[in-house]
């Protein structure tokens, strides 16, 4: 019996091989060397109201603080991590000139010496300010540009008590700076101000918005968060300015881009076809500020000559993070079509630059801004068409089986009634 | 005796044609035990699933959390969330959640049965989503938005809820199950499955816009695809379609349907009289 059971087991075995290889290309793309670690800053609050008891009958800077100290030591290894906080040292009596600008970096970004990071937040004491923009922006700068994306998580407990610059109009303009950024916000309290300053930080960059009442809360979803910036650990997109006509649109090859669009704008781009090749392309745009419920982007495949070729669209209402479409379209009779439609800018070798145009109708209810543009993501792939199949040449069913066992049965009966007849004419003579 | 022998050979045909169908309904996907206890915030950062992997992942109201999983042609994918709710004294009124599915292209994949969204009353500890996609399709037009093998996105919302519930604690458990099947049109496949593209591009300048790749280029040498997917769901009756078991089935059964045809016109007496 275990003789035989060899063979199946080996073959498991090859199985679990086949499948690890499988699995193994995406985990591999993380850790070629040439690639950014990870990067993180957590921005901590250190104004006055952290002093407040309401979080499990402890006060909110001690509970941050340890949780800080338990996200220094679960850090995965390759994980860079900066700690900047405000208000830590101007104290809330002091002038608002000054408090406004009370922001420093606590621990650089970069690999963690975990000792010094944690002594370095047992010292903090709630003070001061709340400049939560100002901070935003010196986080941004701290974690610099860099193929990954960057990641900075907020714990406030309060709103931005200095009005300028605004927090969200920040948040949005370093969106919008092209290094890819995302800002998860943590609010120590369920006030609505709060709340709802930092849900407009969240939408603004991709992040999301939590609302902590627990200390065991703040810890698991500051290690999910950090952690997340390493699991998703991904080279960005690149930035590509769509134009507003075919003819001087930039032209793409395959792989991933960014862009923003604005309202009621359309962006061209170019993807240069060969007749036997497939163009596919995708488009999502971000919803990354309040606009009416109704909303839809389009996303065209339109030949050089300016014919529609496909069209992907998607439409939608009510609360949602990005609305994506996305399109396939090949040359299928490259030479049958008496009009060259998509090859008409052909340069002899066949290929054919394909026009793609982005256009959305979203609308925003009064008062929002309309610049800088909504995010948009574009991904382009240029592959083998897949040719059109041919009916099938065997049959299948069971109405199949009766027809083949009826003819079969009927061949038989005439053969044997044919031998019967022969014998009977044979024997006569 | 040989009569019965020769009657007994077409049931033998029929019940293996029998069994085989039902032995490709199976689900003998993997069933990999290490639950998923993570999620994506967009389609590039969208969490890699496997049918039949458990996901349990600890979230905020109001996060759009993305999964995704590779499905071959052939398949039927379904799709199970329980969502656990904050406690009811937390919440201000209704919320309303849905799960949106994508292909590779990101683009909306119906739901054929199940409840894609769900309305959970202020007094509800949890909700439940189900979603039946469509069968996965070996080839299809450029021009239609069938489902193909490659990857699908998994997108779960909050669509609708009071402002001031956003944030709070909640945990989304989701199961996906795959039932294999004839992959549906038969002698077609799609020459490369629908993965997106997740590295950065570049841009060319207009006269260098001749791709270097010709019709006959690896997708897989591709820099900008992910892994891609199996090119079919394979099951042994499967190969290379099961029009081919049916034809030779139907042969046998005609080749001893006219056997015992010949015989019961040469020797009737055999049949009747039970000797």
């Amino acid at each position: 019996m275990i003789i035989r059971h060899g063979p199946k087991i080996g073959f498991l075995v090859g199985i679990l091989a086949v499948l690890a290889t499988l699995s193994a290309p995406p985990a591999s793309a993380g850790d070629s060397s040439d690639q950014e670690a990870p990067k993180v800053e957590l921005v901590l609050d250190s104004s006055g109201s952290m002093r407040a008891t309401d979080i499990d009958g402890r006060s909110r800077m001690s509970v941050a603080q340890e949780s800080f100290g338990a996200v220094v030591d679960a850090l995965p290894e390759e994980t860079q991590l900066g700690i900047r906080v405000l208000g830590s040292r101007v104290s809330a009596s002091s002038s608002q000139a000054l408090g406004c600008r009370d922001t420093q970096q606590i621990s650089p970004v970069g690999p963690v010496d975990k000792v010094r990071a944690k002594a370095a937040i047992a010292r903090l004491r709630p003070t001061g300010w709340t400049p939560i923009g100002l901070a935003l922006r010196g986080a941004a700068a701290d974690l610099g540009t860099g193929e990954t994306t960057r990641r900075i998580v907020l714990i406030t407990d309060g709103e931005d008590t200095c009005g300028v610059p605004g927090p969200c109009d920040v948040a949005r303009e370093l969106a919008a700076r092209g290094t890819h950024l995302v800002v998860d916000t943590l609010g120590l309290t369920l006030d609505d101000k709060v709340r709802r300053q930092l849900t407009c930080i969240a939408d603004a960059t991709g992040g999301t918005y939590t609302a902590v009442q627990h200390q065991a809360e703040l810890t698991s979803r500051l290690n999910q968060l950090v952690h997340r910036a390493h699991d998703t650990y991904r080279r960005t997109p690149r930035q590509v300015g769509g134009s507003d006509r075919c003819a001087n649109a930039p032209i793409l090859t395959p792989g991933v881009y960014t862009d923003r669009e604005r309202f009621a704008e359309h962006r061209w781009y170019r993807v240069a076809v060969s007749p036997g090749q497939e163009l596919r392309a995708s488009v999502s745009v971000a919803l990354d500020r309040s606009l009416n419920p109704d909303y839809g982007v389009l996303l065209r495949a339109v030949s050089s000559s300016g014919q529609e070729m496909v069209r992907g669209t998607d439409a939608g209402s009510g609360r949602t993070d990005v609305l994506s479409t996305g399109l396939r379209w090949s040359d299928q009779q490259p030479s049958a079509s008496p009009e060259p439609s998509a090859s008409s800018a052909t340069d002899g070798s066949g290929t054919g630059l394909v026009c793609l145009v982005v256009s959305n109708s979203f609308s925003i209810p009064a008062g929002v801004r309309t610049t800088p543009g909504m995010p948009l993501e574009l991904t382009v792939g240029v592959v083998p068409s897949s040719p059109t199949p041919g009916g099938p040449s065997l049959g299948r069913g069971w109405l199949l089986l009766l027809v083949l066992a009826g003819a079969g049965l009927l061949g038989g009966l005439v053969t044997g009634w044919l031998a019967r007849w022969r014998i009977a004419i044979w024997k006569d003579n | 005796m040989r009569g019965i022998l020769l009657a007994g050979l077409p049931f033998t045909v029929l019940s293996l044609a029998l069994a085989a169908p039902a032995a490709a309904d199976e689900t003998p996907s993997p069933s990999p035990s290490s639950t998923v206890s993570t999620a994506g915030t967009s389609f590039l950062t969208a969490t890699g699933v496997e049918p039949g992997q458990p996901v349990r992942v600890a979230g905020s109201t109001g996060d759009y959390l993305y999964w995704s999983f590779d499905a071959a042609a052939g398949e039927t994918d379904r799709l199970a969330f329980t969502i656990t709710l904050p406690p009811s004294g937390s919440r201000h009124g209704p919320a309303t959640w849905t799960v949106d599915v994508f292909d590779g292209l990101r683009r909306r994949q119906a739901c054929v049965a199940g409840s894609q969204t769900a309305t959970a009353a202020t007094r509800d500890a949890a909700v439940k989503l189900h979603c039946l996609l469509r069968q996965v399709r070996s080839w299809a037009d450029p021009w239609s938005d069938e489902p193909l093998p490659g990857t699908y996105y998994v997108r779960l919302s909050a669509t609708g809820l009071p402002e001031q519930d956003l944030g709070l604690a909640i945990r989304t458990d989701l199961a996906i199950t795959a039932h294999k099947g004839d992959p549906q049109p038969d002698n077609a496949n799609l020459k490369a499955p629908l993965s997106p593209a997740v590295d950065p591009g570049t841009t060319v300048a207009p006269q260098a816009a001749a791709p270097s790749s010709g019709p006959s280029s690896d997708p897989s040498s591709d820099p900008s695809s992910e892994a891609g997917p199996l090119e079919r769901a394979s099951s042994w009756f499967s190969w290379p379609s099961s029009r081919w078991w049916w034809t030779i089935g139907g042969g046998v059964l005609a080749a001893a349907m006219g056997v015992a045809g010949y015989s019961l016109t040469r020797h009737p007496r055999r049949w009747f009289s039970g000797r």
